[in-house]
């Protein structure tokens, strides 16, 4: 079943450095034809040769299973070749790595870079260098645009829309990259975007991208459409950032009674990989309200629609 | 040319002498290493024999500027800039003191560095070279250093460089040690553990770029400590780089208080903001990082009232390798001492201050604060002289530069003004060539 998609959207710029600059027609155009590809991605038949002869490099100088694996697959059902390229943080200096790596990726003409880093502005500074599209998977507190970008084909599936949802970000504001990418998609969008946490995982400036801001769950919760948990890392938990897991999780964590405090039908979403105890209890993020694996799924779905739009653009396309 | 030592008539000049607040069209008469007279009409009264006759044609001249803080890397890191070479940079730039900074490698921390610094100059520099040595061994912030000995060696001032003593019992020792031999002590005030992982100015613009802020409080929380140790001692202080509105409040209350507290601020922090960082350019990473607008608003208001006493600098060349990262493992640093001169010229076309009060700024307040000879136009001081053409307007190109280093934050930068002439103890080290 190899007919071309019936969106013609074309990404008109070579990379998918953040959400930052896209417009609302841009972002709605890669989610209308990443529901497409939802459905083909439930056939049998999944394959599309749309990215054939073309060559994908995943390099990810952070380890991380998941994005890694929907870009992989997302490629390959393309039709394109993959190759994972996993850097990791060896002893070398990070920097030479990083230019170095890139300078000798590009000699092998790979057509998209799908690069992830864990110094903000590196898979930037790395698209400087090389001649194909490069697709950022996360870099540092930056942003994560294609983590954004499957958030909001969530929503849009299940609320049917963005516009004017109450979606509330709940946790690690400071160190991430999801909830940064997300605040500007959502505002794009025209939701209204919430963000609570506690004052040390804000990061200073937050109440000016255009969010409002809370401490406290109730009053961050109340009457919202979709709850958004972010991951908090183990090393920020003992005491750096917040007292104790115990503490986080006596006031921020996830369970049903906090839950309540949002709409009836507010719907639960958290990227990646759970914490479970921390900042999700077990009974919600498995509960009736949760579209976590859900998001699993339309992160195959958007990831090739970004890499269908770029490539649409490559050279001789 | 270079080592030509004949008498020098700068003829038909704007004088400018901040040391006596003047500015006024004549003529400066240069002979044997020193300045003669300033005044009006000594092209017609005649001047020695064989004196070279330079007609200035209205443009200025003015004390070469005397940088307070410059990071050299000779000795141990000769690959970013040598003596010879930072001094070929500051001559070009009107810089014709040079104030090194101690955290070379070894460290200026024993009077036998100074020493070697001191003939090292005295043999490859075509400017003066004075260093500043370290306040605590090896830049440590644990145990003093040779206060007494290495000022008796030849250094100007004390300083850990780049790094704040952050034990303030030992920095309540070091001022009180120091307000014995009247030695100025010059302090980087950032409190590391404020700073964290920081990397630029704390606030949106950093929360946007997904990079960890610095608070102003890094620098206001060392300062006001300072000055209140300050208050418990006899010495004089300077802090070496201050960035931000509240420092100004603290340095005046502390002026007010009589204390010798005095500060300075680099051009780049005069002249730029965090805004400049764009998309992660780390020529603009700085250490202090730079700051918002109204920051740098309030030091140029400061600098035009009088309350920040210096502009330097904070000449700090770093190569490619260290700056083509991202920006969070970018080393911090801009060169500066080619470019300070005519960025801030940019203050006085914008109208934000008289061309005399940054002159003073540049040359004046360091040289006194250091106890140089220098800074002054007056008869019988070193003849330390510049000539300029303050309005000429250029394009900096990086690779004009005579810095071993590029790291430029005004690359491809529109530039107004331009020094013509060096001289350096009664000898011009430099003649800009045009084309």
């Amino acid at each position: 079943m190899n007919i071309a998609p019936k969106t013609s959207f074309v990404l008109s710029r070579r990379h998918l450095l953040g959400i930052e600059g896209l417009s609302a027609h841009e972002i709605n155009g890669l989610l209308d034809l990443a529901d497409e590809y939802v459905e083909l991605n439930r056939q049998i038949e999944k394959k599309r040769t749309s990215l054939r002869g073309r060559t994908l490099i995943n390099l990810f100088f952070e380890a991380s299973t998941r994005t890694q694996s929907s870009f992989e697959l997302a490629g390959k059902r393309l039709g394109a070749d993959v190759m994972n390229m996993a850097v990791g943080n060896s002893s070398l200096k990070k920097g030479e790595t990083l230019i170095d790596t890139a300078m000798t990726l590009n000699a092998m003409h790979p057509d998209i870079l799908v690069v992830r880093h864990h110094a903000s502005g590196a898979v930037e500074l790395l698209a400087q260098k090389v001649d194909g599209s490069v697709v950022n998977a996360g870099d540092g507190a930056h942003e994560h645009p294609t983590q954004a970008l499957l958030d909001a084909l969530t929503i849009r599936r299940n609320k049917g829309r963005i516009e004017r949802l109450t979606v509330t970000i709940c946790g690690d504001i400071l160190h991430s990259r999801v909830a940064r990418s997300n605040i500007i998609l959502l505002n794009t969008l025209g939701a209204r975007v919430r963000v609570v946490a506690p004052s040390t995982l804000l990061p200073p400036g937050i109440e000016r991208f255009g969010v409002e801001v809370s401490r406290d769950m109730r009053e961050g919760l109340k009457g919202a459409d979709i709850v958004m948990m972010l991951r908090l890392q183990r090393e920020r938990m003992n005491g750096s950032f917040v007292p104790s897991t115990q503490e986080y999780f006596h006031y921020y964590g996830l369970d049903k009674k906090k839950l309540g405090y949002a709409k009836p039908d507010a719907l639960v979403m958290h990227p990646g990989p759970m914490n479970r105890g921390v900042e999700i209890d077990s009974a919600v993020a498995d509960g009736a309200q949760s579209l976590i694996r859900e998001q699993v799924e339309m992160g195959v779905a958007v990831r090739m629609a970004v890499l269908e739009a770029l490539s649409r653009n490559l050279p001789n396309a | 040319m270079l080592s030509d030592r004949r008498p020098i008539l700068l003829a038909n000049a704007r004088i400018v002498d901040p040391s006596r607040d003047l500015d006024f069209a004549g003529d400066l008469l240069i002979a044997e290493g020193v300045i003669r007279e300033a005044k009006r009409g000594i092209h017609a009264a005649g001047v020695p024999e064989g004196t070279e006759v330079v007609d200035c044609d209205g443009r200025l001249v003015a004390p070469g500027l005397v940088d307070m803080r410059a990071f050299i890397g000779e000795p141990g890191a000769e690959y970013r800039e040598t003596l010879a070479s930072a001094s070929q940079a500051a001559a070009a730039g009107g810089v014709t003191t040079i104030v090194c900074q101690p955290d070379t490698d070894p460290v200026i921390d024993d009077p036998a560095i100074v020493d070697f610094v001191l003939r090292r100059a005295r043999d490859t520099a075509i400017v003066h070279v004075q260093p500043m040595a370290a306040l605590t061994k090896g830049l440590e912030g644990h145990e003093l250093a040779e206060i007494g000995l290495l000022k008796a060696a030849g250094a100007v001032a004390f300083t850990d460089g780049a790094k704040s003593v952050v034990n303030a019992q030992v920095m309540r020792r070091a001022l009180a040690y120091a307000g014995d031999f009247d030695a100025l002590v010059v302090h980087h005030t950032e409190d590391p553990n404020l700073i964290g992982d920081g990397v630029m100015n704390e606030g949106e613009f950093a929360a946007r770029l997904g990079l960890f802020g610095i608070p102003k409080a890094a620098e206001t929380v060392i300062l006001e400590r300072d000055v209140r140790l300050v208050a418990l001692s006899r010495a004089r202080y300077h802090a070496a780089s201050i960035t931000c509105e509240e420092s100004l409040a603290v340095l005046r209350r502390a002026k007010e208080a009589g204390l010798a507290v005095t500060a300075a601020a680099s051009v780049n922090h005069l002249a730029l903001n965090e805004i400049d960082i764009g998309p992660y350019r780390t020529f603009f990473k700085m250490a202090p990082p730079l700051r918002a607008e109204e920051d740098r608003v309030a030091l140029v208001r400061a600098l035009g009232e009088g309350l920040l006493d210096v502009v330097m600098s904070d000449h700090n060349p770093q190569d490619v390798e260290v700056k083509r990262l991202p920006f969070a493992e970018a080393a911090p640093g801009a060169i500066g001492l080619e470019t300070m001169f005519a960025a801030g010229l940019r203050l006085v076309h914008n109208d934000d201050m008289k061309l005399i009060t940054l002159l003073k700024a540049m040359s004046t307040r360091p040289a006194e604060l250091l106890g140089l000879q220098s800074g002054t136009l007056k008869p019988g001081s070193p003849a330390d002289v510049i000539v300029a053409d303050i309005d000429a307007p250029w394009v900096l190109d990086p690779d004009q530069l005579k810095s071993k280093c590029k790291n430029t934050p005004f690359d491809e930068a529109r530039l107004q003004g331009r020094v013509l002439r060096t001289i350096v103890a009664g000898r011009t080290v430099f003649e800009y060539v045009s084309g």
